[in-house]
């Protein structure tokens, strides 16, 4: 059923066809109308699950880190501030390889205080050993609640699914809403092999010396690269049911493309209008759309990336002292490449600047017109 | 040892949930609590436990001496990792199932007190206990804030011991109107052990308070850790008390609450503040003024919970 929602609505609606049987979340702007669409879903019962209503986003994490041992569907959500307090934690959830799905509004880090949308925040948690997923549209957000649980339960990692703070988050959009039959089709009963049993009692994530850690650690790693082989798999299974399609990152025109931007989340669609007009002009320009950035999909992008003459890479978030993220990590993937492209990184729309299809016109034609970049990186739109 | 009352003998079961094997240190009081504890709540219960003493004493991997279910979580979330259990558990029909907190002073006084906070506000179906040994011992005796006035720690060295009173965790807790809280500890087993068994049927968060010798810690022989943890509520430092609350609905829909204090040791013999102290090695620097402040604050306290304790339910301004 087709309806104008936005997105925060868009993940209440998916985890409502998971069928998540805990919830345990903090409120922060902008991902507070999540909160209390599940809030309202939870007290009218059209979602069996148990709300917790915690203190804190570090409790939130902490909550379902319980729940999900326990052997049950569990959800969270944040932002910002929030997904940085839960760091600990989301290094703990995994590592305790639990499938839970935490959905994140991207939105900047303060001082100052800043609500807009940034890419920081989640970036930040790269080393946290989430899988992380991009999205670009309400739609999209949707779908990759019902995608996350797949594949968390398939290779026993949390996932964290992002989208920019009210481009997305507070803005309608047309979402098809998927019927519950569907979902069950495609999302079996949560039914983990090793769970808290009061009937096989076991011990879970205690003292572990330097014996048995590192190879822990190292399984660990073996699964989050066998999730992108298995994403394939669940994309494979969503089209046939749900007739959609998300690729682990999107190529737009990037045949004979000379130019080819990379970009996550909305600035992705103020590209693709970028594109398109450059095109026109007879520019061979395209778009690399990151949707799966932990585990690093690295051959995927030699393949997409490794024949184009320059990569312009967007990043709306900054490390300072090196840079956008997005830039470094596609630059150390296409190291190994010969005749490797020229690398432009751009840092755009920090703390929610709009970022429009003329900027990414004048960023594109920047790079075509340099034969290397001449600011690194370049801060597009910087005032004096 | 003084005779508390008798636990009958269908109540108290052979098995140990406990194994040999585990890590304490000699005369450890967390040990023969944990032991203490399972006996009284049986084998459906799961044990959650943060960063503490515990996370060594139930051995390494792929070893663990407790054989129920048992989750290690970080450092400030065992009130709210049992929260998540519990929520799980009600959501596969595990109702019976005890979920216990059991964490040290450090993660309930200190660093989770929040979490702790927000389950006892949310009145969430867990048992949390605090077994207290009063000090970080496990990363080597630091002062926390449960560590009393006079104590060394590694943290209040020599010249520098630790002026500021202990938190008093115990109003802390009730101001959260909680239905149960008690203290007890490994000197009068007989009385932990029914506090443990009473429990289970308590449905709301229900908070323990152990007092917890640690040989190493307070600097006292480990063959006299059970003697000195009962001149504690001896002395009065440490009361074994117990406090119900009830709410009943009044005429015309109003809530009421009450509390019932119960001392549940009256001493057998009367020590002072100064003979408990001076037992431990810890204490061995605290001064005559320091120990004549604890002394009158110990009075003080015992008067109050004898006052509270008359029988009497306590009214919310009381």
């Amino acid at each position: 059923m087709k309806q104008v929602i936005k997105g925060n609505i868009a993940v209440s609606h998916g985890v409502k066809l998971c069928r998540v049987k805990v919830i345990s979340a903090y409120p922060i702007t902008p991902q507070t109308t999540i909160v209390e669409e599940l809030s309202e879903m939870c007290a009218s019962g059209e979602l069996d699950a148990k709300f917790i209503k915690v203190e804190s986003e570090h409790s939130a994490m902490a909550g379902v880190v319980g729940s999900s041992s326990a052997g049950v569907r569990s959800f969270t959500a944040t932002s910002s501030q929030g997904l940085l307090l839960m760091h600990e934690v989301l290094h703990w959830a995994a590592g305790a390889r639990l499938p839970i799905v935490l959905a994140n509004v991207n939105r900047a880090v303060g001082p100052g205080w800043n609500i807009w949308a940034d890419q920081t925040d989640s970036l930040s948690q790269r080393d946290t050993g989430l899988i992380q997923i991009y999205c670009e549209s309400n739609q999209e957000v949707l779908d990759s609640v019902i995608m996350s649980y797949k594949l968390a339960e398939k290779v026993s990692l949390p996932v964290m699914l992002t989208y920019d703070a009210f481009f997305l988050s507070h803005t309608s959009e047309i979402v098809d809403i998927p019927e519950i039959e569907q979902a069950d089709e495609f999302l079996p009963p949560y039914n983990p092999e090793f769970r808290i049993d009061i009937n096989n009692p076991r011990s879970f994530g205690g003292m572990i010396g330097p014996d048995y850690y590192f190879e822990e650690r190292y399984v660990m790693h073996k699964d989050a690269l066998e999730a992108l082989e298995y994403y394939q798999q669940v994309c494979k299974d969503f089209k046939e049911i749900f007739g959609r399609e998300y690729d682990i990152c999107e190529e737009y025109r990037t045949g004979d493309a000379e130019v080819i931007v990379v970009a996550a989340g909305t600035i992705t669609s103020v590209t693709r209008i970028a594109v398109d007009r450059l095109r026109e002009e007879g520019k061979k320009v395209g778009l690399m759309k990151l949707r799966i950035f932990r585990p690093v999909p690295v051959e995927r992008w030699r393949k997409v990336l490794g024949n184009a003459a320059k990569v312009v890479v967007m990043d709306r978030n900054l490390t300072a002292g090196l840079g956008g993220v997005f830039a470094s990590e596609i630059q150390a993937a296409l190291y190994p490449i010969e005749n490797k492209p020229m690398v432009y990184p751009v840092i755009a729309g920090l703390g929610g600047r709009d970022v429009t299809p003329d900027d990414v016109e004048g960023i594109i034609n920047y790079a075509l017109s340099n034969d290397e970049p001449t600011d690194v990186p370049l801060f597009w739109g910087l005032k004096e | 040892m003084q005779k508390t009352f008798d636990i009958p003998r269908e109540l108290m079961t052979e098995e140990e949930l406990l194994q040999p094997g585990m890590l304490s240190c000699q005369g450890c009081g967390a040990s023969l609590a944990m032991k203490l504890a399972l006996k009284g709540l049986g084998e459906r219960t799961v044990v959650v436990i943060p960063a503490c003493c515990w996370t060594i004493i139930n051995g390494v991997y792929p070893y663990s001496a407790l054989q129920v279910p048992v989750i290690h979580v970080p450092f400030e979330t065992a009130a709210v990792s049992a929260s998540g259990v519990r929520a799980a558990l009600d959501a596969r029909g595990e109702k019976d199932v005890v979920v216990m907190a059991w964490a040290g002073d450090g993660g309930t006084f200190d660093i989770g007190i929040q979490s702790l906070s927000g389950a006892a506000e949310r009145n969430d179906d867990i048992l949390y206990v605090c077994y207290d040994n009063e000090a970080y011992m496990n990363t080597g005796i630091q002062r926390s804030s449960a560590t009393p006035v006079g104590a060394w720690t590694t943290t209040t060295p020599a010249g520098s011991i630790k002026e500021e009173p202990k938190k008093d965790i115990e109003e802390i807790m009730l101001a959260h109107h909680i239905p149960y809280m008690a203290t007890a500890s490994v000197a009068y087993p007989d009385d932990m052990y029914m506090k443990f068994k009473k429990v289970r049927h308590i449905t709301g968060t229900k908070f323990i308070h152990l007092l917890s010798p640690c040989p190493p810690g307070w600097r006292i022989d480990p063959s006299k850790s059970v003697q000195i943890t009962r001149m504690a509520t001896q002395a009065k430092v440490f009361p074994i008390y117990e406090v119900r609350r009830w709410r009943f609905s009044k005429k015309r829909g109003r809530l009421e609450e009450s509390w019932k204090y119960t001392i549940n040791i009256y001493p057998d013999r009367e020590l002072s503040v100064k003979e408990y102290m001076k037992a431990q090695g810890r204490f061995q620097q605290i001064t005559e003024e320091m120990l004549h402040d604890v002394q009158e604050r110990v009075d003080r306290k015992w008067d109050e919970l004898i006052r509270k304790a008359d029988g009497r339910p306590l009214t919310p301004n009381e």
